[in-house]
């Protein structure tokens, strides 16, 4: 093995108290609109990000979609509508708060991204004339052409310009370090946030700090039961630096969470199990609406939901007769009648009429706006997709007149997963939050994807903005707390214990170990025997394993907090999974031991949080937010009358 | 006090590669990745790619990058998607 001096200081043991106003953990899209948020009102804030601000997070090189644009100048649809049809949609398992801001708030954040430098529109009429552009605001639109809700936007240049604008607004940034617990204080009201500790990633200092008002916007969790240890980095869709540290700092908190029971098999991964997302032929999301070919070339049909046949390319991208609006997107797989757009003819079909595999996607035979803007816009400002598929296929002599791609699986899914390779993705479990997206924690906020049944980005920035705003306005009337010595010295000894460690164990070893007790005892099909057993099996591993990890520096040390996390994360699902008594189709949860799908009485957000270390259940009535607009309005009077 | 220690891990992949002509050594790839893959031990050299395994293959490098072609990006050879010319 090839050993190096370690370049950066050497900063152990060295500890710096800080004092902010409002403090944002995370720095991807929903951390940074926070952070704006919050110093745009005047206070002091500091963003904390294990990575650096510029590319972080699963939006840091991009996206191409911005989904629920309710309120753009060209919308038909209201945002009382839109939220309506996912919150239906999700069969009521849905985030009605986050929803109805995103769809309320959401362009107000593309104009902000537009303000701070990010391209929304056409400036340079790449595609003037084209059915998807709006000749007056050069806007660009995806999917429905009638209704016009869903943006095609140029998301690489987004992080870049929300850095520049952190640094115009003066927020403190910490980058390259990693926040790894909260700081709490029992009050006679109830536990309050109070701030976070947190730690430099290349140096091992210790960051304590103090916080009126707390934003937590680390992503959602992952590597729970998918994990490659030779690829780490392509072991799950998201980037490996969101493990989902934000739920398992504050499970052990006390923040409430909810449906952590609800997993998916395995959708998008790519380590050897699928193709790079948005490199293979396939005609969803960002390939919507290309042309399918089988293997013969022969063209594959788009149907409307009514099963008939859809002529040209155009039609692909309207409502049909009598709908209003169709629904498509990240979250949307295969929605029901009334949200159901058009669609190549089902796969089974295909089978049973004599079209063969191979598929591909043929971009040749599309209309050359509609061809450039999936490759070239879409493919390009897509996530990991200028340099990974763009750059790469355009490098090996990929042209989209001449070639074709092809596609992997049968669906956007680019691969085949077992039913116990199973992913937090498809609207996962997360922070359940008041109106505020406030947690039950007084002092502390959430939002992006570390809510629950959240996945878009422009929900990300609209969600954190408006935690951002709230934060602090709270932190108006909020004291600092002394933090508690005591806790703060276990942290720090918890977080350097590997470093005392020889010849111990690597993180990968027991990742793997992790892994595969997931995938063992909380696969595709549960009961109360085999989940039991995975959390004893988890408390061994936490008696035997954990003392023995070793780790040589920051680096190798903030791997090894990621998987002490990930066990975290693990024995919080296994005990949503324990809670929830009966199998549920929207929560793709199913049991053997109960005979039992989705009965009127589970039918409910069931939560967990620990209560002094007590892992407790609570229960919340789906449709708790109540009727959005009224409750958005009622809060939100100074933000609306700002925006006249 | 205690001493840090980097050590080379090893990946069957080699996500990124320098091309030592053209790279000027200002480590703008390193600090753009949010994964902290690479190493920039010395200014005006390539960064040394400590943790290949760890690449999320997301491109922020070659982005940063103000040389063209001094970043070699790959795939590993399996996930290289396949395409053949157009059949009508
Ligand atoms: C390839 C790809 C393509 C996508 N395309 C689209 C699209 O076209 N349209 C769309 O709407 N959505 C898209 N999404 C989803 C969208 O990117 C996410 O929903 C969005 O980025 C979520 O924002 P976030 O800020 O909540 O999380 P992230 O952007 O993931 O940011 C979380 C941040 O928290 C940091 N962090 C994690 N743990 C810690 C810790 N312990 N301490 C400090 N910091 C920490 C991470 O480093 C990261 O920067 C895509 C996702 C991917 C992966």
């Amino acid at each position: 093995m090839k050993e190096y001096r370690w370049p950066y200081a050497n900063e152990l043991n060295e500890k710096e108290y800080r004092k902010t106003d409002v403090l944002v953990l995370g720095g991807g899209v929903a951390g940074c609109f926070a952070a704006i948020a919050a110093a745009e009102r005047g206070k002091n804030v500091i963003l904390v990000e294990k990575g650096s601000v510029i590319h972080s997070g699963a939006a840091g090189t991009g996206f191409d979609h911005w989904e629920s644009a309710c309120t753009n100048p060209c919308s038909k649809v209201t945002p009382e509508e839109i939220t309506k049809a996912y919150v239906d949609e999700q069969d009521h398992y849905s985030n009605g708060i986050a929803h109805y801001i995103e769809c309320r708030e959401g362009y107000d954040r593309l104009a902000d991204l537009e303000r701070f430098g990010g391209k929304i529109r056409d400036t340079e009429d790449e595609f003037a004339g084209a059915e998807f552009r709006d000749e007056e605001t050069k806007l660009l639109f995806a999917y429905d052409y009638a209704n016009k809700f869903t943006l095609r936007v140029w998301g690489s240049t987004f992080k870049p310009a929300l850095l520049r604008q952190l640094k115009k607004l003066n927020v403190t940034l910490l980058e390259r370090t990693e926040a790894t617990a909260l700081l709490t204080e029992d009050t006679p009201e109830g536990r309050r946030g109070t701030g976070a500790v947190c730690m430099n990633v290349r140096t091992g200092k210790i960051e304590v700090i103090s916080a009126k008002t707390t934003v937590l916007a680390m992503s959602r969790p992952a590597r729970i039961w998918l994990y490659n240890p030779d690829m780490t980095g392509l072991s799950e869709f998201r980037p490996p630096q969101c493990i989902g540290s934000g739920h398992a700092m504050g499970y052990r908190a006390g923040v409430e969470f909810t449906m952590m029971e609800k997993s998916v098999r395995g959708e998008f991964s790519a380590a050897g199990r699928s193709i790079p997302p948005y490199s293979t032929g396939n005609n969803h999301n960002t390939w919507y609406a290309a042309t399918m070919v089988d293997a013969r070339g022969v063209e594959i049909p788009y149907l409307d939901r009514d099963g008939n046949e859809l002529k040209t390319v155009s039609e692909r991208y309207y409502p049909a007769k009598g709908q209003k609006f169709f629904l498509k997107g990240g979250v949307i797989d295969e929605p029901k009648y009334e949200y159901r757009g058009p669609e190549t003819m089902p796969f089974d079909e295909l089978m049973k009429r004599g079209y063969r595999l191979p598929f591909y996607a043929d971009l040749s035979r599309m209309p050359e706006s509609e061809r450039k803007a999936i490759w070239g816009l879409m493919v390009g400002e897509e996530g990991k997709t200028k340099i990974p598929v763009y750059g790469n296929l355009t490098e090996r002599g990929f042209d989209p007149e001449k070639h074709m791609l092809q596609s992997y699986g049968t669906g956007w899914q680019s691969a085949s997963f077992l039913d116990q390779e199973r992913q937090l993705f498809g609207a996962p479990g997360g922070i359940i939050t008041d109106w505020d997206l406030k947690t039950n924690l007084d002092g502390i906020y959430a939002c992006g994807d570390q809510l629950f049944a959240m996945d878009c980005a422009g929900a990300a920035c609209a969600t954190g903005y408006y935690a951002g705003r709230k934060a602090a306005e709270a932190s108006d009337t909020i004291e600092f707390f002394t933090p508690d010595e005591a806790f703060v010295e276990n942290e720090i000894r918890r977080l350097y214990a590997p470093l005392y460690v020889e010849d111990g164990m690597d993180w990968r070893e027991l990742n793997s170990a992790v892994s595969k007790l997931m995938q063992n005892y909380c696969g595709g099909v549960k009961c109360d025997d085999l989940l039991k057993e995975g959390l004893d099996l988890l408390n061994h591993y936490r008696k035997t394993a954990v003392p023995q990890l070793s780790a040589k520096n920051p680096h190798e040390l903030m791997r090894t907090h990621e998987v002490l996390d990930i066990m975290d994360v693990a024995e919080m699902i296994l005990h949503a999974c324990l809670m929830r008594k009966s199998s549920s189709k929207p929560l793709c949860f199913e049991r053997s031991d109960s005979d039992q799908t989705d009965p009127a009485e589970d039918q409910r957000f069931i939560t967990i949080r620990t209560v002094n270390g007590v892992v407790t259940e609570g229960s919340i009535p789906l449709d708790y937010f109540n009727d959005p607009k009224t409750e958005y309005e009622k809060r939100n009077r100074n933000y609306i009358e700002d925006r006249k | 006090m205690m001493e840090f220690k980097a050590e080379f891990i090893q990946s069957s992949n080699h996500p990124i590669r320098f091309d030592e002509t053209k790279c000027i050594g200002c480590h703008r790839c390193a600090e753009a990745c949010q994964v902290d893959v690479m190493i920039g031990f010395e200014k005006g050299k390539p960064p040394v790619v400590m943790y290949p395994g760890e690449c999320w293959y997301c491109g922020a490098c070659v982005m940063e990058c103000p040389v063209e072609g001094a970043i070699r990006f790959r795939h590993p050879l399996m996930n290289q998607t396949k395409f053949v010319e157009v059949k009508q």
